[in-house]
């Protein structure tokens, strides 16, 4: 016993997370009781016994599981073994249960956990558009229905759809540069370990007296300052999740920066690796404002200062305005990893060199620019300044445009290629560029302020964002997910499976979200348990696509479980890709490559003669050296 | 290597494609009833941009699926497509056109702004008071006069409305205004309209406030000058002493309609 307690592990954890817990409630009673206060709550909202053991309880149990032993023995002067690889990959599924610096471990890890919290907030889903079907209040009551959408909205976008790319981003990203890991291990299985923490924490504001946090995900003070506990589970998780997303993207931005094979010049590097570069870059700079902001109405709960308490001076619309500086920048968090894998979807399986690479690359960086200067198209309608919304309409507009590049530059990959339409991914990422293209266009409606002012908060905001984010992000998801299947697992998956998938989601897809336009122009606001008749068969409509959209997941399930323990094995390179990932065997052995390999062309040399992409050990004997930096940009074949 | 693609062809297919989008999707009225001046250009703008929206939409299909059958791979086929990188007047052409139909779009969009926000000489100033979950209106009078839940204003006669919330945000949107302006705590937000159509309509908060939030609708009659003076001399109450204080301040801070501090 006491041996298990000394080594990390799940043991130690369970015990730092008690003591964690016990610290901050000791905390809470030592310093109310200075202060004088009496020692238990009397307050309305705030509640610090529960509030400060939500932060302690969580650190201890990260301290009990190890997360922290490598630095603390180092800070303390202790004996350490800088290459150390004892927590480095797995030989069993238990060590996928362990703190594992692998990143090819971390990788399957956040995935799988993302799926898992995906599934969660597709459940809730379901209970919304059960609830929606018919007109009047049949399953839940509006503060539950209420506190259904915030938490669904919050489990996808903070612990399903930035993280899951983070986690096919750890797995692929460092192979694709010929890396052997990512620049820091152990902070990389930190941030993933973070990451369950704080979905744990949104799925736990249900058992909160007064509810689950139902001021949505947007949190808007005051409603957030004065609304029950379950708010702060939001304002502490998105920490957790925030600092989890900091790190990756510190390690991503190192990683990318420092670690590339020799002869990988920027102009050689797969567009995965640009767009994950692109959205770290966001990711370091705006995800600070969120976890600020939320740090800011916690206070106002929990010590009484006044940020957003209009009676004690505050400023209500200061909120909005930090808030969206992240949340705007999100949305592209949300979607350049997506258009990386789309680009490697489908430059491989139309046998293409990407249209444009080096256009490709930039219009991503533009879309990291643009996107810190259109917050405010989110508050047209919110009482802001009024001549703010001019110029912000005319960036969000702007947008548009490196977007568009990357819509067309796809389309011109597929011409005079050849196309094989055999891979489900595949089918995902043709089936992206069509729908992503309609979230595009009712994006720039909504960008136009006159036409905003009539549609903001209403039916067709939800289309939009489900166009987006589900049409657009969770496609480009199912796509790198089908495609690295094999990579990660060494296995095949069922094509017909992830056919009858694929159609399923897309007609769901279509079926759900196409008519939440109409409805929400024709006059049904959104976040309401409840709607006028009129909208009555329209929802019904809505709700049974969803139905259909949310079963079509589980043959997902099925076919991913199934599978990964009886699928046929794959090879090193099922889908014949240049990429270096595709060169090593699948799954890739413990630290990637014997040799490092050398980089000596573009990542797309589809269809040029005796064009090589990297070196590999072992086919080395008579290669070139790798040429400098400067002579790589006449392969790389952009304009 | 030749490459040889039916442009032209291809041109044709996307402008038929558009049209048939455009003339099933143009007539049909999105935004429901419209019946206040800002109706007109705004449900007009959105026509413009269905235009256009559908010909992006027509162009990326008809690339998509000629592309589909065109460059489909034979069964068996394991050989690669032709390594074309790119074609800088083609990247040229997609980045400047998008970017000059965009500033259309922005600059079309800035003209409706104006129009629809362009003070009349003598507008009926109501006061419009929002809490958990119901509506309020105070008259202009020597004391305001109040009607709670109901909102009456005179046809064609623009009206300037200032809105007040009294513990978190809520949003006024009457659809068939195509207005919507969020009521803020802590200042004091406005929005005009001119309403042109007599008849019954429906005020809907639109930001998340609460449990109620659905419910939390009023009642909104647009009527002849002469039934809105006999309906505002009906009004037996006065604004209530705490929503007054809103009002007063309001004057004081800030007189002008759509100043630039709290517009």
């Amino acid at each position: 016993m006491t041996a298990a307690i000394k080594r990390p592990g799940w043991t130690r954890a369970a015990l730092g997370l008690v003591l964690g817990a016990a610290f901050g409630v000791g905390l809470v009673v030592i310093l109310r009781e200075i202060s004088g206060l009496p020692i238990w709550q009397t307050e309305q909202t705030g509640y610090p016994h529960v509030v400060v053991p939500l932060v302690t309880a969580p650190l201890g149990f990260l301290l009990g599981f190890g997360a922290f032993d490598y630095w603390l023995r180092w800070a303390a002067g202790m004996p350490t073994i800088p290459e150390d690889h004892s927590q480095h990959g797995a030989t069993s599924w238990r060590d996928y249960f362990k703190f594992n610096t692998d990143h090819k471990v971390i990788g399957v890890q956040y995935v799988v956990t993302t799926f898992f919290f995906f599934f969660m907030g597709g459940l809730m889903a379901m209970l919304i558009r059960a609830e929606l079907a018919q007109p009047g209040a049949q399953i839940v009551d509006p503060s539950t229905y209420n506190g259904l959408f915030s938490t669904h909205a919050v489990l996808m976008i903070f612990v399903f759809v930035i993280p899951v790319f983070a986690g096919l981003a750890n797995y692929v990203l460092p192979l694709m540069i010929g890396a052997p890991d990512m620049a820091f291990p152990r902070l990389n299985a930190l941030s993933f370990w973070l990451l369950p923490l704080a979905g744990l924490m949104f799925l736990g504001s249900f058992l909160a007296p007064g509810g689950a946090f139902d001021t949505g995900w947007t949190g808007y003070a005051p409603l957030s300052t004065g609304a029950p506990l379950g708010q702060s589970f939001f304002n502490v998780g998105v920490q957790f999740a925030g600092a989890s997303s900091i790190a990756t993207a510190l390690n991503f931005l190192v990683t990318i920066i420092t670690m590339r094979a020799p002869g990988m010049t920027f102009w050689r590097m797969p567009l995965l690796v640009w767009a994950n570069l692109s959205t770290s870059l966001l990711v370091v700079a705006a995800t600070p404002f969120i976890a600020g902001v939320q740090f800011m109405v916690l206070f106002d709960r929990a010590i009484g200062t006044q940020f957003f308490e209009f009676a004690g001076g505050g400023d209500v619309i200061s909120y909005q305005h930090i808030f969206w500086f992240y949340s705007h920048p999100a949305v592209y968090i949300m979607m350049l990893p997506g258009f990386g894998i789309i680009s490697e979807v489908i430059s491989t399986h139309a046998r293409k060199p990407i249209f444009g690479y080096r256009l490709m690359a930039l219009a991503l960086i533009g879309i990291v620019v643009l996107s810190y200067s259109v917050w405010a198209h989110h508050m047209f309608v919110a009482g802001m300044f009024s001549w703010l919304r001019v110029p912000m309409m005319i960036t969000t507009l702007l947008i548009a445009v490196p977007t568009g590049i990357k819509i067309f530059s796809w389309l011109g990959t597929l011409f005079f290629g050849k196309i094989h339409t055999y891979s489900t991914a595949m089918l995902f990422a043709l089936a992206f560029i069509v729908t992503f293209t309609i979230g595009g266009i009712s994006g720039v409606m909504l960008g136009m302020v006159p036409i905003d002012i009539h549609v903001s908060d209403t039916y067709f905001i939800v289309a939009h964002i489900h166009f987006v984010l589900f049409g657009g992000s969770v496609f480009t998801i199912f796509a790198g997910v089908y495609h690295w299947f094999p990579k990660m697992t060494g296995r095949m998956y069922d094509e017909r499976l992830g056919r009858f998938h694929f159609w399923g989601t897309l007609v769901g897809t279509w079926g759900t979200f196409v008519p939440m336009h109409w409805v929400g122009m024709d006059g049904m606001p959104r976040r309401v348990a409840d709607y006028s008749a009129q909208f009555g068969d329209w929802n019904l409509l809505i709700s049974c696509f969803a139905f259909m959209l949310g079963a079509a997941q589980l043959v997902f399930l099925y076919n991913m479980i199934v599978s990964w323990k009886y699928g046929p094995r794959a090879g090193a390179n099922p889908w014949r890709a240049n990429t270096i990932e595709w060169q090593v065997s699948s799954p890739p052995p413990i630290f990637n490559f014997d040799e490092i390999p050398r980089v000596v062309g573009g990542p797309y040399e589809f269809g040029v003669p005796g064009a090589k992409h990297a070196i590999m050990s072992g086919d080395g004997a008579e290669a070139p050296r790798p040429e400098p930096a400067t002579v790589g940009t006449q392969t790389a074949g952009a304009p | 290597m030749t490459r040889r693609l039916p442009i032209a062809k291809m041109f044709g297919a996307t402008l038929v494609l558009t049209a048939l989008i455009s003339v099933v999707m143009v007539p049909i009225r999105w935004n429901g009833q419209g019946a206040s001046t800002a109706a007109g250009p705004i449900d007009t703008l959105l026509d413009v941009m269905i235009v256009l929206s559908a010909f992006v939409f027509s162009l990326v299909m008809v690339m998509l699926f000629y592309a589909l059958w065109k460059f489909k791979a034979k069964p068996g086929d394991e050989s690669d497509g032709e390594p074309i990188h790119g074609n800088t007047r083609l990247e040229i052409a997609w980045t400047l056109i998008p970017t000059i139909i965009v500033l259309f779009g922005a600059g079309y969009s800035w003209g409706v702004l104006n129009d629809i926000e362009d003070e009349a000489e003598n507008p009926l100033k109501v006061q419009v008071f929002s809490q958990q979950f119901a509506w309020s209106f105070g008259y202009p009078g020597k004391d305001e006069a109040w009607s709670a839940g109901e909102l009456h204003v005179p046809v064609n006669r623009q009206v300037l409305f200032k809105m007040h919330a009294l513990d978190v945000i809520h949003s006024f949107w009457v659809p068939e205004w195509r207005i919507k302006k969020d009521n803020v705590p802590g200042i004091v937000t406005t929005a005009i309209v001119t309403p042109n159509e007599e008849g019954t309509y429906q005020l809907i908060c639109t930001e998340l406030c609460g449990f109620g939030h659905a419910t939390m609708r009023a009642k909104v009659v647009v009527e002849s000058p002469a039934e809105f003076r006999e309906w505002v001399g009906g009004l037996k109450q006065k604004v209530p002493a705490p929503l007054m204080e809103q009002v007063v301040q309001d004057t004081e801070a800030d007189p002008l309609p759509l100043g630039a501090g709290g517009a």
